[in-house]
């Protein structure tokens, strides 16, 4: 992606250091004052966290921020093509989504009644999967699998990038997974005590979530019974836009077991699918994905990794996460998503000004 | 825009002299600095180009001139505003930039050093024209310069 202004890439090694010296010289702020200066002009990490811009208009308005008024013949178009989103594709997805969501909450609900057995389990994994085709529908959402032969397996570990909850929804699209997550109220609620009776999701009570080792002790006991359906895990934490894969956070990767990663790669021509949580709630998310044309996206299977020897959980989900971005094209970034709503941890400072003190000491004759 | 929107762009928040640069943008006693003040403070990073220099030589100097760019720098250090860098000042600064990593007693002989070999005008403080001075030969033109690309 084209960035607005040129970036000077030299390091603060080869700017300071390279060309004195006895130690401090006044122009050594030069440095930190560019750098900063670049960061407030344009920084990599919160372009992430709003709606990718394109380079060509798709005829929604929610994309037009950089698009001005062309001509009659394109206002015309745009008018059809609201008349036509609003009151044709909408209504008919909502019917869709509405029976969907019902079917879903009764067909568990009775599946859920039958006692365990390889009938259930069938039952369930059937309930599921229609269920999830006519959500997709619901969304007209037209997905390529790439790479079926790598589909996740039962007592795996499926690992993907995050954008929207709809992700969840597209994956399953094409297999069963047990769901981890928080357990919500409303609606949400109503369809997580539905399916679990019919399939063991793991949902946390929300004061749960904050003991890491109680997650990953039933996770860890998930994924060691073989009979189980694979995990399925979005280890950014949050929805990112979609043009890069932020840093994973590594409780996913501690569990042991085979990770099959996922790459999720939606057409922003057709629709966008990014969920911004601080500018939108999920109703109105759900309207907006409505009324998109489409929602078009590749999904690569990729083949299982499992943690080498000496490796530690941080190099591992690292190392998953490349694999990821290479595969769907994102950027890779090794910043936190958690950052969208946090402050940024005071250690990556003290490495800059450690750096900054070591060239001081290296290159100076002090007392 | 208010500073902790500034704080929110996780590259600055962990630049050393993060806080300096943000307090760059906005004037005495200002919590608050509009799109105008933003753009003053951004235009000293304009670079500075050729066909500039014989424009005007009667108006006021651009906010991008080699002079200004150094004054914002200066501005930097001079924490109290008083038109000097004390020996105090350039601790304060220097002890943002190295964080805990050095002692107290390094800083100090690095600051004194610093300051001795820049004051022409014995009064143990740098003044801006002494600034100058120290960075005549310094390419100040292209490391406070930030290009757009087209």
């Amino acid at each position: 992606s084209q960035g607005i202004i040129e970036r000077d890439e030299t390091t603060m090694e080869k700017e300071i250091a390279g060309l004195h010296r006895v130690d401090f010289e006044f122009s050594d702020i030069f440095y930190f004052c560019r750098k900063g200066f670049e960061a407030i002009v344009e920084d990599e990490v919160t372009q992430r966290f709003s709606s990718e811009e394109l380079v060509s208009w798709n005829l929604l308005t929610r994309t037009n921020v950089n698009f001005h008024y062309v001509s009659l013949r394109l206002t015309v178009v745009w008018v059809v093509g609201v008349v036509v989103r609003y009151c044709f594709l909408l209504p008919l997805r909502f019917t869709l989504a509405a029976i969907g969501i019902t079917s879903m909450i009764v067909g568990t609900t009775v599946v859920g009644q039958l006692p365990n057995s390889s009938v259930k389990s069938y039952l369930s994994e059937l309930v599921h999967l229609t269920c999830s085709r006519i959500l997709v529908r619901a969304l007209s959402g037209t997905i390529h699998y790439h790479n079926k032969e790598n589909k996740p397996r039962k007592g795996g570990i499926c690992v993907a990038n995050h954008t929207s909850p709809i992700d969840a929804i597209i994956l399953t699209n094409d297999g069963c997974y047990a769901m981890v997550g928080q357990v919500h109220g409303g609606l949400m609620g109503v369809i997580q005590r539905a399916t679990v009776k019919a399939c063991p999701h793991v949902w946390f009570e929300r004061s749960e979530v904050k003991d890491r080792h109680l997650v990953t002790k039933r996770l860890r006991e998930h994924v060691a019974d073989k009979s189980k359906l694979p995990i399925l895990i979005f280890p950014e934490g949050t929805c990112i836009n979609n043009t890069s894969v932020m840093m994973f956070k590594k409780g996913s990767f501690e569990i042991g077991g085979t990770i099959y990663p996922v790459a999720i790669k939606y057409d922003p021509q057709f629709g966008d699918a990014f969920w911004n949580s601080s500018k939108y709630n999920i109703v109105s998310y759900l309207l907006r994905i409505m009324t998109s044309w489409a929602i078009v996206c590749n999904v690569w299977y990729m083949p299982p990794m499992v943690r080498k020897e000496g490796e530690d959980a941080v190099q591992f989900a690292n190392r998953v996460r490349s694999a990821i971005a290479q595969q769907g094209g994102l950027t890779e970034l090794p910043w936190d998503g958690g950052l969208k709503r946090a402050k940024v941890k005071d250690t990556f400072r003290e490495e800059q000004q450690k750096n900054y003190s070591k060239m001081l000491v290296r290159n100076g004759s002090i007392g | 825009l208010s500073r902790e929107d500034f704080q929110r762009i996780p590259e600055l928040a962990i630049n050393p002299l993060g806080d300096r640069i943000i307090n760059a943008f906005f004037s005495e006693g200002e919590d608050q600095v509009n799109f105008r003040g933003f753009m003053r403070t951004l235009a000293h990073f304009r670079p500075i180009e050729d066909n500039e220099k014989s424009k005007d030589q009667n108006g006021p100097e651009p906010l991008n001139s080699r002079s200004n760019k150094l004054h914002f720098a200066f501005r930097l250090y001079d924490l109290d505003k008083d038109d000097k860098i004390s020996r105090d000042e350039l601790l304060q600064v220097l002890r943002m930039m190295v964080g805990v990593n050095i002692s107290d007693e390094q800083l100090g002989s690095i600051a004194d050093r610093t300051i001795q070999e820049a004051d022409q005008d014995g009064d143990s403080a740098i003044s801006f024209a002494e600034f100058v001075k120290v960075l005549e030969k310094v390419d100040v033109e292209q490391k406070m310069s930030i290009r757009f690309l087209h």
